[in-house]
């Protein structure tokens, strides 16, 4: 209840921050929707010349695409610690999140909220509404439940897998350049698997399993029965990898010693 | 001119201290070019040709765009929006040489590091991982040098442009972000112009971008004949002269109305 509250009280303060410069975040969440734009109509430009992508149309690559956004929005708003390093380890902020009455994680995560990339999942509800009716897609009454289940599971692991790199900087202070080189792996996962070699395939499922953020947990409201599995996966992924990482987060905050004074 | 030019080199040695970055740099580009290489390939699937170009032309393509962005790649518009909002600009206005000029030629230094360091030895890597094309011809390289060059131009006189849009805007961290996507899409990064319906290229013929990553890009895989060739890097030159005017005329406006803070 306690971390509930406390999370609901830096919510109205963010907004408090952010509503001072509005045109700023104005731009901001334009800029964003530019970027989701040129994706989309990267996909459109490239089905004016093929009717199929790996044995999948445009309107299901949309609909990937569009339920990526979801996950990852949720991901972006909440977990910005691509520059933990930097940030708090280097500049010894760490000491004062430690000193703080919550999980050093979570206060970190309340620190670096930036709610206005939760724009993307409204981009992306839009997007798959859009691809899904002119697939002729039904809605059961169990697919929003199964939905938010999918989502949360995709931004597990994408978390976990964030949180792991910012790790690293516990035992090795060294600035590594692994954070940028994952977003890229991470847009890997935008597409079918089958496009890729087994090995590729094989590290998107197992290894860092950003399939399991866009292709896999699509793929059920599809209807791709070949994928179910992997489909109900997704949360079990996501609670696995986020688990692993929050373990490795905590042996690590052990072994910091602090940065200068 | 001695200034500029020791102005590239200062650059260029800064760079050089830090060239630890550029290996992972090289990395992450890798993984780029390997995303789109498996797109294309899939988009290909059985077919042999799309627009006149072979999937390993496609690949090709991909290779040399994303290497030789490294090239034309430079953030000085970023820079500028820093020196102007933290007021070194005044400093800057004051020193006896062209303060754009002198953007330009430090934005050259750390082109040609990348190009040494960077896109040469990249592109040797992802040839290795990915089947590519050489072009054993003299004058293709001829025109593809100069091509690069003209569009290292373009490149950073668009950067120019919104970087003198900070004395208007103060902030403008937003806009530095949207213009980069665009360019990334317009400019041929992503998808090859021709690839586009054609009323998409009728509206891009007409814009600047195209000069800056399709048009080495395709003279690199052959794709274009060498009259085709001859007459793009001519469109280049032509845009080169033109954005001189805007960026000449925003630069006086914009000394007019600075007004710098303390000191």
């Amino acid at each position: 209840m306690f971390y509930i509250r406390i999370f609901f009280q830096y919510v109205a303060q963010y907004m408090k921050t952010r509503m001072q410069y509005r045109a700023d975040l104005f731009v901001e969440i334009f800029s964003d929707l530019l970027f989701q734009a040129v994706n989309l109509i990267f996909i459109l430009v490239v089905f004016g010349h093929t009717n199929l992508l790996g044995g999948w149309t445009r309107d299901e690559i949309i609909f990937i695409y569009g339920f990526f956004l979801v996950p990852y929005a949720l991901f972006s708003s909440f977990f910005n610690i691509w520059d933990f390093n930097e940030r708090y380890i280097v500049k010894g902020e760490l000491d004062r999140i430690l000193t703080r009455p919550i999980h050093s994680l979570f206060q970190i995560v309340l620190e670096r909220m930036e709610l206005e990339s939760l724009f993307g999942a409204v981009t992306g509800i839009a997007v798959m509404f859009y691809a899904g009716n002119s697939l002729g897609l039904k809605l059961s009454w169990a697919d929003p439940f199964l939905f938010l289940l999918f989502v949360l599971g995709g931004m597990l692991v994408y978390g976990g897998i964030f949180i792991m790199i910012a790790c690293i900087s516990f035992w090795a202070d060294a600035r590594t350049s692994i954070m940028p080189m994952m977003y890229n792996i991470g847009n890997y996962g935008r597409y079918p698997v089958d496009i890729y070699n087994s090995v590729i395939r094989f590290v998107l499922t197992w290894v860092l399993p950003f399939a399991f953020v866009g292709v896999y947990p699509a793929a059920f409201f599809l209807g791709k029965e070949e994928w179910f599995l992997y489909s109900f996966l997704t949360p079990v992924i996501g609670i696995v990898f986020f688990g692993i990482s929050i373990l490795i987060w905590n042996s690590g905050v052990k072994r910091y010693r602090g940065a200068g004074n | 001119m001695d200034k500029y030019l020791e102005m590239i080199r200062i650059r260029f040695l800064m760079m050089l201290a830090y060239r630890t970055n550029y290996y992972t740099g090289i990395l992450i580009y890798s993984i780029n070019i390997g995303a789109y290489y498996f797109l294309w390939s899939a988009i290909y699937g059985e077919k042999d040709a799309i627009e006149g170009m072979s999937v390993i032309q496609m690949s090709t393509y991909v290779a040399v765009a994303w290497m030789a962005r490294a090239f034309y790649f430079n953030n000085i518009d970023r820079e500028m929006a820093a020196e102007i909002k933290e007021g070194k600009v005044a400093v800057e206005l004051i020193r006896p040489y062209n303060y754009l000029g002198m953007k330009t030629m430090q934005g050259l230094g750390e082109g040609v590091f990348r190009l040494f360091f960077f896109s040469v030895p990249g592109m040797v890597i992802v040839s290795f991982i990915f089947p590519l094309q050489f072009s054993a011809d003299l004058t293709t390289w001829l025109f593809f040098a100069v091509s690069i060059l003209l569009s290292f131009f373009i490149n950073t006189q668009i950067n120019l442009l919104t970087g003198i849009t900070t004395f208007f805007l103060f902030n403008n961290t937003g806009l530095i972000r949207a213009k980069r996507v665009v360019i990334d899409l317009f400019s041929g990064l992503l998808i090859p112009i021709s690839f586009f319906p054609n009323w998409a290229q009728d509206i891009l013929k007409y814009l600047p971008f195209q000069g800056i990553s399709y048009v080495p890009s395709m003279i690199f895989t052959n794709s274009f004949s060498n009259n085709e060739a001859i007459q793009a890097i001519i469109l280049q030159g032509v845009w080169v002269i033109i954005l001189v005017i805007p960026i000449q005329i925003l630069w006086v406006i914009a000394k007019k109305q600075l007004i710098i803070q303390g000191g």
